[in-house]
């Protein structure tokens, strides 16, 4: 909604073009996962699910027409996941590095 | 009290107009789902560090779920996020019919989802892949295009299939829980819409319920792909 | 008393018993935390105080080592989750934090009372597993020892402190929109005090950390329960994955139990040095600071764990960094008292005592977050010392000091002076006698937990446990003039300490909507050059008698 006054009212349209597109998406998502890309095809796969959740944030939920400060909660909580993977994945990712040594 | 708007019914004392209090319920409403984002997020990352670890094993668990019930259940819920998005609508509009129809019509498309997903359930407890003591899986390579590695031929390889059904339950159950209350909420918000509670001016109600149902959609949008489209080819 | 005592106030409004349970007043409610969580605290302290005793000796005396191993969990549990954490927010945010904004309430007085509930309820749950039994896993739950060996009420517990994280994030999102949707005109961000900032910076902590212990803490529930075996080795499942999580939250957990304390103590630190906070944007954001890098820093509790080395280097060199913010609070105290007019008050007594304990509670840190140093020292007596330094020297005399700071305002009735100073330097001596010889047997390499130590600790354990009984006298003492304060103290009048700030502006106690008028905010924070922001306009009768 806007910062004052009467919340804007998206057009019937917009809602359905959303839907259409993320009816689209999804049977891109499902036959994409039959080819063999190796390890794209996890990252194509979060990759479409993100524009999925994209526009649901942006359309259905309202946030193209939201205050800045909506803007920042509804990044915080992805931005603080992925941070929060990243780190955790630095450990298991790195933990073959360093060889175990040789009895000694 | 020197309020400079008149008292409408709606407006609550401690607020001085329509618009602080509208605002402040949706950012309520939006801190609330930042918090729900991590709480799924932790489930999130203990999933992907195990897929990263057991890569093959979560593969060939995967490949035993079905992905046509799982894509039908996507539809589902994207349908039932458009309804809920009119519902809003409608509710913007102050068409009270409307907002009711369009409740039914997600509630509805709700139940569906959690059939199906009770169907799910009760095929994977057939197959005995219900975590927990009863749970029983002999690996059949021959099945599935998964190449035979380390991994393959980890002596816990059932172990680790064990805990992708683990995750497997825990996460979409969790989401379903979540759907169960996000109904509960639908017909809250139905009877309060029959007494005509609602107006042009006061709907927060729907569309809070709105943003928690989209919420719950997209975690459905991230756990699909996720659990079910594992190494397909 | 003249005709105007009569005046009508949040406490005097009402007195069935339903106006306080049901009331939706963030100031009553602000009380009923406080009575819950001063039981948990002497809760606390009780089983403190028992395993205390039991270390006197080096070997077994007064118990078991299945009773210890319960004492010093539920000492850190009740202190941990139901004192520490919620203590300033729930109680001195939830009272001040509307006054300090101009407001009438908060955001969402429903939610408020229901987090009350909430809290109740997950603390009756964690009572009711000390009551059956106990649980022996230590405040940490560590799988797989909680998650499958453990023969105690795991389960309650977890459920417990899973439902009162949700109070705290209730009362989290609650600050956050009353402090960016019900400030004051004239209240812009900058003119906050920095009471209200620390709280902000808290209140994003619990919304994006407490959920993940959540999740945490009930898949340990659920493996127990269901025998799923997430972070079971036996399937594959990796325990120092519940660490990675557990710490995700429980670090900046830290962070929300101090920061709140940080608050208090720069408000106390302005009033009695008369002086506004020295580089008052920087302390604001600094609050920020911590808030955002204490998220990424959690690796340092799991050096000595599997961790991958280099993920260890990584959280140790992040874990350096919060040092900046921290310092940059200590070094800009210490610079609005230089030039100041300091009166040792006891709040402010109360607060150079958290400055001293901090900073020495701080600059360990450093030594824990060092790789090297943290494999020496780990789960040692160094590491206890080290957070009971933050925690108790740090967070308990924020809140005791803030506690008196407002009494009068929460009570409208002044404490005794005298009897006040001597209680903190009671405190501070009894505080310093437990934990100082902590660090030393520490570092000689004592490890936590343990009932049974070598012969040559002992003279530093008994140093330890006499120190336990001078706090605890501190605290009792506290207790006894406080509540002798309660019904025979004298009435306080608006602003006794002639301190700066909205809450002081309006009468003690508060009247039920905070403000006979809506407030108008014209100066900075801490204004003290201006006479008109910080003077008492005691009504006749008020001072003096009581």
């Amino acid at each position: 909604m806007s910062e004052h006054g009467q919340p804007h009212i998206a057009p019937l349209k917009t809602y359905l073009n959303v839907f259409a597109a993320l009816m689209a998406l999804t049977v891109l998502t499902v036959g994409v996962a039959y080819f063999d890309l190796g390890a794209m095809n996890i990252l194509v796969a979060v990759t479409i699910a993100c524009i999925k959740a994209y526009i649901v944030i942006l359309y259905f939920m309202h946030v193209k027409y939201s205050a800045r400060i909506i803007w920042l909660t509804a990044a915080a909580g992805f931005i603080w996941f992925v941070l929060m993977f990243a780190l955790t994945l630095a450990d298991y990712a790195t933990r073959g590095w360093l060889p175990f040594p040789e009895a000694w | 009290m020197a309020d400079g708007q008149a008292h409408t019914p709606n407006l609550a004392h401690h607020f001085d107009s329509m618009d602080q209090q509208r605002e402040s319920s949706s950012l309520g409403m939006w801190l609330f789902l930042a918090q729900e984002v991590m709480f799924f997020g932790g489930l999130f990352v203990a999933y992907g560090v195990y897929r990263f670890k057991y890569q093959e094993a979560f593969a060939v668990a995967s490949n035993h779920l079905s992905v046509a019930w799982g894509a039908f259940n996507t539809v589902v819920l994207i349908c039932s996020s458009l309804t809920m998005a009119l519902a809003v609508r409608a509710a913007q509009l102050g068409d009270k019919k409307r907002i009711i129809r369009y409740l039914v019509a997600t509630i509805l498309l709700a139940s569906l989802f959690l059939g199906v997903k009770g169907i799910e359930y009760t095929e994977k407890y057939h197959d005995q892949l219900v975590p927990g003591p009863t749970f029983q899986y002999e690996p059949d390579f021959d099945q599935y295009a998964v190449p035979v590695t380390a991994e393959t031929a980890h002596p816990n390889f059932a172990g680790h299939v064990h805990l992708f059904y683990s995750f497997y339950f825990v996460m979409t159950g969790m989401h379903a829980l979540h759907m169960v209350i996000g109904i509960g909420l639908m017909i809250w918000l139905i009877v309060k819409a029959q007494r005509d509670r609602f107006s042009r001016e006061y709907y927060a109600p729907v569309e809070m319920t709105g943003l928690y149902w989209h919420f719950v959609d997209i975690v459905w949008i991230f756990l699909f792909p996720l659990v079910y489209l594992v190494w397909r080819h | 008393m003249s005709a105007q005592a009569k005046q009508e106030n949040y406490l005097n409004a009402k007195h069935t018993v339903a106006s306080w349970l049901f009331s939706l007043d963030h100031k009553r409610i602000a009380l009923l935390y406080l009575l819950t969580i001063l039981l948990f605290f002497v809760l606390g302290g009780i089983a403190a105080m028992l395993f205390r005793v039991e270390l006197l000796t080096p070997g077994p005396a007064v118990m078991e080592s299945e009773t210890y191993n319960r004492l010093f969990t539920m000492h850190g549990i009740t202190m941990i989750f139901f004192f520490l954490i919620p203590s300033i927010p729930a109680v001195l945010g939830n009272f001040l934090l509307p006054i300090m904004l101009g407001a009438k309430d908060l955001a969402f007085p429903r939610l408020n009372l229901a987090s009350w509930y909430v809290f109740t309820f997950g603390g009756l749950l964690g009572l009711g597993a000390i009551i059956f039994g106990g649980v022996d896993t230590g405040w940490t739950f560590y799988t797989p020892y909680s998650s499958t060996y453990a023969n105690s009420q795991v389960i309650l517990a977890a459920l417990g402190i899973f439902i009162a994280g949700f109070a705290s994030i209730m009362t989290g999102l609650n600050f956050i929109v009353t402090i960016h949707k019900m400030r004051a005109p004239g209240l812009t961000w900058f003119r906050l005090p920095l009471f209200v900032w620390s709280h902000y910076a808290t209140s994003i902590i619990i919304i994006l950390g407490t959920p993940v212990v959540a999740i945490t803490i009930l898949l340990v529930a659920i493996e127990r329960i269901f025998e799923v075996g997430i972070f079971d080795p036996a399937l594959g499942g990796d325990p120092v994955l519940f660490q990675h999580l557990f710490w995700f939250y429980s670090h900046p957990a830290v962070y929300i139990m101090i920061l709140p304390g940080m608050g208090v103590i720069s408000e106390i630190i302005a009033c009695f040095s008369r002086k506004r906070i020295f580089g008052y944007p920087v302390v604001a954001l600094s609050s920020l600071a911590i808030a955002i890098l204490g998220f990424f820093v959690w690796g340092h509790h799991m050096f000595v764990s599997s961790q991958s080395m280099y993920a260890g280097m990584i959280f140790s060199i992040l874990s350096f960094l919060v040092a900046i913010p921290s310092a940059i609070k200590v070094f800009n105290w210490v610079a609005t008292m230089y030039g100041g007019s300091v009166k040792l008050d006891t709040p402010m007594l109360y607060a150079l005592g958290f400055l001293g304990l901090f900073i020495i509670g701080g600059l360990t840190g450093l030594f824990l977050a060092t790789m090297a140093v943290n494999v020496h020292v780990h789960d040692t007596y160094f590491v206890v010392a080290h957070f009971h330094y933050v925690m108790v020297g740090g967070m308990v005399m924020a809140f005791f000091g803030g506690l008196h700071f407002w009494w009068p305002k929460i009570t409208g009735k002044l404490f005794p002076e005298l009897l006040g100073r001597i209680t903190v330097v009671i405190i501070f001596i009894g505080f310093n006698l437990t934990f100082f010889p902590q660090f030393i047997v520490g570092y000689l390499g004592m490890p936590r937990r343990y009932h049974i130590y070598p012969e040559e600790f002992q003279f530093l354990h008994v140093l330890s446990t006499a120190g336990a009984s001078v706090l605890a006298i501190g605290y009792m003492l506290m207790a006894v003039y406080l509540l002798y304060s309660l019904v025979l103290g004298p009435k306080a009048s608006r602003n006794p300490w002639k301190a700066a700030g909205l809450e002081w502006t309006t009468p003690s106690p508060p009247p039920t909507h905070n403000f006979s008028e809506p407030p108008v905010v014209k100066f900075e924070a801490y204004a003290y050059d201006e006479e008109e922001v910080y003077q008492d306009d005691a009504e006749p009768g008020d001072k003096g008698h009581g």
